[in-house]
């Protein structure tokens, strides 16, 4: 059995059902983020794991024990709140120690452990201000403090960055990776923002309407999305999904897909199992990062398809600059490398890595595997 | 200078003028009759049977407030108000602090620890600033009966708090709604339990609702006749019934300045609580509408 199990939870206020049949397992140490938009249960999820909410059916276990109707303070974990709660009447260092305090940790080990912790976190100077005396970095600081002074089983983070300014909110990201690495703690986070999701997690559960979509390591998310909302919430720019028509073409399957300037261009698909879709609909799936000048295209892929196109409008991000084309009737858009010389009007040559392409069923919006 | 007077509003010197000459008019107004007690409780009654209420006086004595403080007529007996003003002293302060501090516990529940009906109920206890002192007079006495407390200062000290519990709710109520729920989730993942919360986390951020309660619950308790009189008799009376008593003892002559002085020692308390705590009235009364 896994370090942290969630088996068959389902929540539900009243009669409506909010989160259903959720399945997550996660081993000791890893960092699982729990992703999805507004409203898909990923901090109801949370507040179940940490006993902040009731379990209706199912049951949740960490390290081994099932914790269904354990109270919160027994469950042996820790949690960073999105406004970091604070105790605004204590100092930091009584904000540190004070759930050492209620476990009753005697006083000299409170103070041993509350100095350890602030050094690490490089807070030492702050134990003796209130929480209103520090800035909001500074307050994240003390809130991760206090949840790693009681050297939980997991550590329970919601929305823990969303309060800051877009540059510290970089800073801490890496922070927190950085502590992930050094403590090797069991982390479940949740967060609205993808990149938040990528970046830190070792294992992503992507969630919407109460269902969990996929879980699986970043890269799985990212390279092979279980279906189609998957694929267009993770990732920015999000993928260009592409209506396309498949066409067995030379015994290989093939996407057949309008251009800008009214031919049909066949892009040859890397699956080969999408013979057996001849002749029907398909919606094709290319991130942006796989269109791109011929010259940038990715040397280790086997199947870079040409393809003409006239160029609606190109931005230029300084890092990147990204060209917006119509493609099959719909907004496609293409990153290249930004000393790339294109201009808006132009039909310009773009090279599509098929390797990275991915097709949903436009019925399901499930994606079709290989094999 | 200028960065703060760009806060207010500009103002010609015409209109200030009339502004300044409206607020004096008004503190007069209200200082006035404020001004003829103290002036006539520091006069011998001679001076006011004898001549103009508003003169100056001719001879500057305290015998009245002496008098009123310790050897006057109140009733039957010749006490002067001391004894009541204990009387309501050990009624306000239990009285005070007990439903303040229902209050607080009341507010904490019903914002923190939310359950069904729960609106309903806070509705109901809402319901209880409206209801009209008059109605509720009889019932209570039978109740007093009852539990035995009638005639008493636990009695009075009991019809105070139900009375008072309502209002103090609703304070507290309003200040915990925008107290951030987050807090008591922390300080539960903590360990802390439900009085643990309340008394380590809630309550030490609740000073100026406290403050604001108080002046309120003490001024409402503290000038109290009707239950004062309808549920406590003779020595057992507070200072108000007591001053009643002062004034309408028909034995000889009615001693003005004595009635003067005996009034201003009744309001003194609330006024002091007022200059006291007053500051973080309004502050308080603020705080659970406009969050910083």
């Amino acid at each position: 059995m896994s370090f942290l199990n969630i088996n068959n939870v389902t929540k539900s206020y009243g009669s409506i059902e909010v989160l259903h049949q959720i399945n997550v397992s996660v081993e000791e140490g890893e960092f699982l983020v729990l992703v999805g938009p507004s409203g898909c249960g990923k901090s109801t999820l949370l507040y179940m794991i940490a006993g902040l909410e009731d379990i209706t059916s199912g049951d949740i276990s960490i390290n081994n024990r099932i914790v269904n109707g354990v109270h919160p303070s027994n469950r042996n974990i820790a949690m960073v709140f999105q406004s970091y709660a604070l105790y605004p009447n204590m100092t930091v260092g009584q904000n540190i120690t004070f759930g050492l305090e209620m476990h009753g940790v005697p006083a000299p080990e409170r103070e041993k452990a509350m100095n350890d912790v602030a050094k690490l976190l490089q807070i030492e100077q702050l134990l003796g201000r209130k929480p209103w005396q520090l800035s909001g970095g500074q307050r994240q600081r003390v809130a991760m403090g206090r949840a790693l002074v009681r050297n939980p089983d997991v550590f329970l983070f919601d929305e823990p960055l969303s309060n800051l300014d877009a540059k510290l909110r970089v800073n801490m990201r890496t922070e927190i990776k950085k502590l992930h690495e050094k403590l090797k703690k069991t982390i479940v986070y949740v967060t609205h923002d993808q990149i938040e999701a990528m970046t830190l997690s070792t294992r992503i559960a992507v969630m919407y309407q109460g269902y969990v979509q996929q879980l699986g390591t970043p890269k799985e998310i990212y390279d092979t999305p279980a279906n189609l909302f998957v694929a267009t919430f993770m990732g920015s720019p999000a993928m260009n999904i592409l209506p396309a028509k498949v066409v067995v073409q030379d015994n290989r399957p093939h996407a057949s897909v309008a251009t800008s300037e009214g031919n049909t261009v066949l892009l040859p698909f890397s699956q080969a199992n999408l013979a057996a879709w001849q002749g029907k609909d398909v919606l094709l799936g290319i991130r942006p990062e796989a269109i791109t000048d011929l010259d940038g295209a990715d040397r280790k892929s086997s199947n870079i398809v040409n393809l003409q196109n006239r160029v609606d409008v190109t931005e230029p991000s300084g890092s990147d600059t990204f060209v917006t084309m119509t493609l099959a009737d719909r907004d496609a858009i293409a990153r290249m490398r930004a000393d790339v010389s294109v201009a808006a009007g132009d039909v310009f040559d773009f090279a599509v890595n098929m390797d990275k392409a991915v097709v949903f069923d436009p019925e399901t919006e499930e994606r079709i595997t290989e094999g | 200078m200028s960065s703060a007077q760009t806060q207010s509003v500009r103002t010609g010197r015409v209109t200030r003028s009339f502004i300044y000459l409206f607020l004096l008019v008004s503190a007069l107004f209200y200082l006035l009759p404020f001004f003829i007690m103290l002036l006539n409780s520091v006069k011998p009654l001679g001076e006011i049977t004898g001549g103009n209420m508003m003169a100056m006086p001719e001879v500057f004595t305290l015998e009245a407030w002496k008098a009123a403080w310790s050897t006057a007529q109140v009733g039957v007996e010749p006490t002067g108000l001391r004894p009541y003003f204990w009387n309501s002293i050990k009624m306000v302060v239990p009285a005070v602090f007990i439903s303040t501090i229902l209050g607080a516990l009341n507010g904490y529940v019903l914002t923190k620890w939310r359950f069904k009906y729960d609106t309903i109920l806070f509705g109901l206890m809402l319901f209880s600033c409206f209801i009209p002192f008059q109605i509720v007079l009889i019932p209570m006495a039978r109740i007093l009966g009852i539990v035995g407390l009638s005639g008493s200062t636990y009695g009075l000290i009991l019809v105070h708090v139900v009375y008072g519990v309502g209002f103090s709710t609703l304070y507290f109520r309003n200040y915990y709604a925008a107290f951030p729920t987050e807090l008591v989730r922390a300080a539960q993942i903590d360990g802390a339990g439900f009085f643990q919360i309340f008394y380590r986390i809630l309550l030490p951020s609740s000073g100026p609702i406290i403050v604001v309660c108080v002046i309120w619950q003490f001024t409402n308790i503290w000038n109290d006749f009707l239950f004062g009189a309808s549920f406590a008799s003779g020595s057992g009376a507070p200072m108000t019934v007591a001053l009643n008593n002062l004034v309408q003892s028909s034995t000889g002559v009615k001693e003005y300045n004595v009635h003067f002085a005996g009034a201003i020692l009744a309001a003194l308390p609330t006024l002091l609580v007022y200059i006291v705590a007053g500051r973080y009235f309004v502050r308080g009364l603020m705080a659970g509408s406009v969050k910083g």
